[in-house]
């Protein structure tokens, strides 16, 4: 399995890369399974405290003989096999990754940090809610920010990512109709949509009917108000859309919905744009789902975890999905788990709680808060507790209270940036997008010429007639020493081009980016050949995919 | 800001270079009366000193120092230093899922080494790159047994954790996928396989079990398989404790597997990020949903992994595909497979082992105090198992949070027949002396007043 020496020489750092690279050896590395020899350790145990037992006496006919072909090996080779493992791929962490509608920005360290803190790490969700009261003020602090920031008005954390967020906003919104009286049989879901949108209306049992873009790409409303009626539950909108422009007419377009009794849903995929500029609850809509992976820096880790808060209006809090978090007034009778005491007859405190139970002492003024007005860290009041009790709950989509690892990753973030930080941050973000279209307007075809908010798409048409398509051009940026755009999305754009910057990039790493991107073009017209080839510096060259998915080698098994 | 690369000379350039006169011309497409004219009301920016003190002084505020005997789904067990040294490396922390196979090999390379591992820890065929957790898993699997048989009902055992059982209704109830609740024995604290028979028919299309189930106990695969596969339905086994399977025989008569890998060196994190995966019999593979890695070959030979199959997806076949999901656990998934490299084939034995032996003396030491007994007995166990005390829990579980233990949870907010009955969980970081205070603490008989 070793990568043929001539690929590396075939392109040397040149003209060709700019620069920004060059070939460096990387170790090959065999699957754990092929290095596995039997007798070799990574752990001890402690000595056993307790009488040894008879395993396959105690488990009798269910006792397992055999675990399984588990690797066996030493800790410095688990050491070596990951990291060598982790130098083949690529990171925001080495340099632009500039993926539409992933929003791959920085994901700062110490939230890494502060999620490992013992105390919130090691917490059981069935801990007594006495015991848990830390983890609870950062979810209640987490929840009050994002509630601001979408200018909604009720919130849950539960879904662990954005397309189990689509599921519950959709949830709300068929519990609601229920409610009325109708749940209706179908969700409107514009043709530039993610496919999580229609994926999601299927699994909520409705019918997906698909809305055609207008000239711009934008929502067309006289189609908008043609196929809105009685039926319709809800329009599915991401705003900005996935050609990354804001719909201007939001405010027409939540009329139209609200009109005929439809709920307006926003896909919060490209909040990044919106962050202390604009709130969705402003604008007209009802419910819509946040991605703390995107927007909010936590950690894409590969693929996941995500987390994919739902905020919705007054109106749908009802119909949340339980437990929701309560903060209890002052005062014993309020105290989570207060029945769990009653019959007990342990002196209460002064103020009739129970220690543990009994609410943080305010802190000062001033102490914490900078800003007049900004949500205070420490907010006076009673403990928080888990609310069941909520007869109209659209029920759990998942097991305990949500991905909560990553809450504190998010509010760190939250905290980093204040509410000044986090406007730059929007700002930032758009500016670097309309840099880039800027740059690359000459080079590259704009389909639609609406203005940009935080990401660009560009079409593949002019570098198609030389026989050179978006996913070719993608694959040569890696030579360049980046990471593709978005390829073929939205699918509004014949071979699209989505850029998405984030705020993360400096100007001269956007600059290296707009070369590489002209460079490109220049070889689509010089030698097409190369582009259509690429990637010529990776370890492996293109995949055979075909072959792949006709007969799936989904695992390892022993040369027998 | 810190985490923003840029003067405000250079966004002035910036500014210029575009042609915009000001920041706010880039927002113009924003109609004025809903552009926010005010700060958020957030925290004001804080130091990196102040957040860490912010988050510290939260960990304080949870107890930090007690024993614990809870379980229920979400299981304490050693988590060796390496996995968040790894974890931690930028290139799997801050990469993308892996569309881009020729810079992504590293974490595609993992996920096929993960898919292996849980293939044969489960004795399924095949297994995909995670899904949310256990609980979604559950669900998805139910699903996927319905487009695989073509029927819509769904017999679910008792037994199955609760809060699993509230996701599978979520899911199931606007797809008109009607479930059947089966009971227990309320001697082995099994599903009744009678009931079981009764409520299977050939329009049933998943016979759902946990084993070890709910309350610890390890359900006769075999038999329950018999009943499903009898009338044509595939048998799902949800499997929240996965070091079990370092000892107890692996479903392998099951069609699908939900499993929750939370235990493979996954914190606990008050309920999450954890790691769902769904693994199953391989001629259902185009049924499955979530991602999946395979091996192919690069143009000169090379062994390399792609995503593939992705035609079951939702962005391809949107309103169409097997699921909504696209984000998985993937950065989790690594961590069970670094947990079980770390410990392999012998250690998943000898740790289960050690699992198996503190819950075995836990049970008998607690269950020896005056008051105490174990509820179910007569089937084999893992590392959980049922206490019924004469004395209310919500009595005794004060004395034990007084002594700085949480004892185990109480079983009458799901299951209201079973009266003062706690469910304890013992594993490897449970010592003998916390098992003897817990047991010490229990029978002490309450103060009278």
């Amino acid at each position: 399995m070793t990568t043929s020496a001539k690929r590396f020489t075939a392109h040397p750092e040149g003209p060709h890369t700019l620069g920004k690279v060059r070939p460096h050896q990387t170790q090959n590395e065999a699957l754990l399974f092929e290095k596995s020899s039997p007798g070799k350790r990574a752990y001890r145990l402690p000595p056993l405290d307790v009488p040894a037992v008879d395993i396959a006496k105690l488990l009798g006919p269910v006792y397992r003989e055999n675990p399984g072909l588990l690797p066996e090996l030493s800790e410095i080779e688990i050491i070596r096999h990951f990291t060598r493992l982790s130098t083949w791929n690529y990171a925001i962490d080495l340099g632009m990754y500039p993926l539409g509608s992933c929003t791959m920005k920085y994901n700062p360290r110490v939230n890494e940090l502060v999620a490992r803190i013992e105390g919130l790490a090691e917490a059981h969700p069935y801990r007594p809610e006495s015991l848990a009261q830390g983890i609870l003020e950062i979810l209640d602090l987490l929840q009050r920010c994002l509630l601001d920031i979408t200018g909604m008005d009720a919130i849950t954390l539960q879904p662990a990512a954005g397309a189990h967020g689509e599921f519950t906003g959709i949830l709300l919104t068929r519990a609601w109709h229920e409610s009325q009286g109708n749940p209706r049989r179908k969700i409107l879901i514009p043709d530039s949509a993610h496919g999580t949108n229609p994926a999601t209306a299927a699994i909520v049992g409705y019918q997906v009917e698909n809305l055609k873009s207008n000239a711009d790409g934008g929502i067309d409303l006289e189609a908008l108000a043609r196929q809105v009626d009685s039926e319709t539950a809800a329009l599915m909108l991401t705003n900005p859309s996935t050609l990354g422009v804001f719909e201007s007419q939001i405010h027409k377009i939540a009329d139209v919905l609200h009109a005929k009794g439809s709920l307006l849903y926003m896909d919060g995929a490209n909040m990044n744009a919106l962050v202390g500029k604009v709130r969705p609850g402003d604008f007209g809509v009802d419910v819509m789902h946040l991605n703390l992976h995107k927007t909010f820096s936590t950690p894409h880790g590969g693929g996941g975890p995500g987390s994919g808060p739902v905020a919705c209006k007054a109106f749908l809090e009802p119909f949340l999905p339980i437990p929701v978090l309560v903060r209890s007034e002052n005062g014993p009778k309020d105290c989570p788990d207060a029945g769990d005491w009653e019959d007990t007859n342990a002196e209460p405190t002064a103020d009739g709680c129970p220690p543990l139970f009994r609410a943080p002492a305010p802190r000062s003024e001033g102490e914490r808060i900078g800003d007049p007005g900004a949500l205070m860290l420490h907010p006076p009041g009673g403990a928080l507790y888990w609310s069941y009790d909520r007869p109209k709950s659209v029920g759990r989509v998942r097991a305990f209270y949500g991905n909560t690892g990553m809450f504190i990753r998010a509010l760190a973030y939250i905290l980093a940036n204040g509410p000044d930080g986090l406007r730059q941050t929007t700002e930032d973000a758009v500016l670097n997008a309309n840099y880039v279209r800027k740059k690359l307007e000459d080079a590259y075809e704009l389909p639609y010429k609406t203005a940009s908010m935080h990401e660009v798409v560009f079409s593949d048409k002019r570098q198609a007639a030389r026989g050179v398509k978006t996913g070719d051009l993608a694959k040569r940026l890696i030579d360049y020493g980046f990471h593709p755009y978005t390829v073929s999305f939205p699918l509004i754009v014949h071979g699209a081009l989505m850029i998405e910057p984030t705020e993360s990039e400096s100007r001269e790493e956007l600059d290296l980016f707009i070369a590489a991107m002209h460079s490109i073009a220049r070889e689509v017209e010089e030698n097409p050949e190369i582009v259509k080839t690429a990637p010529h510096s990776t370890r492996i060259s293109r995949l055979d995919e075909v072959q792949a998915a006709r007969k799936p080698i989904l695992r390892w098994k022993p040369a027998s | 800001m810190r985490y923003l690369p840029k003067s405000d000379e250079e966004r002035r350039q910036m500014l210029a270079e575009i042609g915009a006169a000001s920041i706010d011309d880039l927002f113009s497409s924003i109609p004025a009366e809903y552009r926010l004219e005010r700060d958020l009301n957030v925290p004001r920016q804080q130091a990196e000193s102040e957040i860490v003190e912010y988050f510290r002084a939260a960990g304080q505020k949870n107890a930090t120092d007690y024993s614990s005997f809870l379980g229920a789904g979400v299981y304490r067990h050693y988590r060796p230093v390496i996995i968040d040294a790894l974890v931690q490396r930028g290139e799997f922390l801050t990469s993308y899922t892996p569309y881009q196979a020729e810079i992504a090999q590293g974490t595609l390379q993992a996920i096929f080494e993960f898919q292996t591992m849980i293939a044969e820890l489960t004795g399924m065929d095949v297994a995909n790159a995670s899904m949310y957790d256990g609980s979604t898993g559950a669900a998805e699997a139910v699903m996927m047994a319905v487009r695989v048989t073509g029927r819509s009902k769904s017999v679910v055992a008792r037994t199955v954790h609760p809060e699993y059982r509230e996701v599978i209704a979520t899911y199931a109830k606007h797809q008109g996928l009607p479930a059947t609740l089966v009971g227990y024995d309320p001697e082995t604290g099994r599903v009744d396989l009678k009931s079981l028979e009764s409520a299977v028919s050939v329009e049933t299309a998943a016979v759902l079990v946990q084993s070890p189930n709910f309350f610890g106990m390890i359900e006769d695969i075999p038999a329950i398989a018999g009943i499903a596969h009898a009338k044509g339905a595939l048998l799902i086994v949800s499997i929240a404790e996965s070091v079990s399977l370092g000892i107890v025989h692996p479903p392998v008569e099951a069609d699908i597997v939900a499993m929750e890998a939370q235990s493979f060196g996954v914190a606990l994190s008050y309920g999450g990020p954890f790691c769902g995966v769904i693994a199953a019999k391989e001629q259902f593979v185009r049924q499955m949903p979530g991602r999946l890695a395979g091996q192919t070959v690069d143009g000169e030979g090379n062994r390399g992994f792609v995503l593939t199959l992705a035609t079951r997806e939702q962005h391809i076949r949107r309103e169409k595909a097997t699921s909504n999901i696209c984000t998985n656990q993937a950065l989790v998934a690594l961590m069970a497979t670094i947990f079980l490299a770390v410990y392999g084939k012998e250690g998943m034995r000898e740790l289960a082992g050690h699992n198996l032996a503190k819950a075995d003396y836990a049970a008998k030491t607690l269950a020896a105090q005056p008051g105490a007994k174990l509820r179910f007995s007569g089937a084999p166990r893992f590392h959980e198992f049922v206490l019924q005390t004469d004395e209310a829990p919500a009595t005794w579980s004060r004395r034990l949070l007084e002594s700085k233990i949480v004892g185990g949870v109480d079983l009458s907010r799901w299951y209201p027949e079973l009266h003062n009955c706690t469910l304890w969980c013992a594993t490897e970081m449970v010592t003998q002396a916390q098992i003897e205070t817990a047991a010490k603490v229990l029978a002490a008989q309450p103060v009278e007043a």
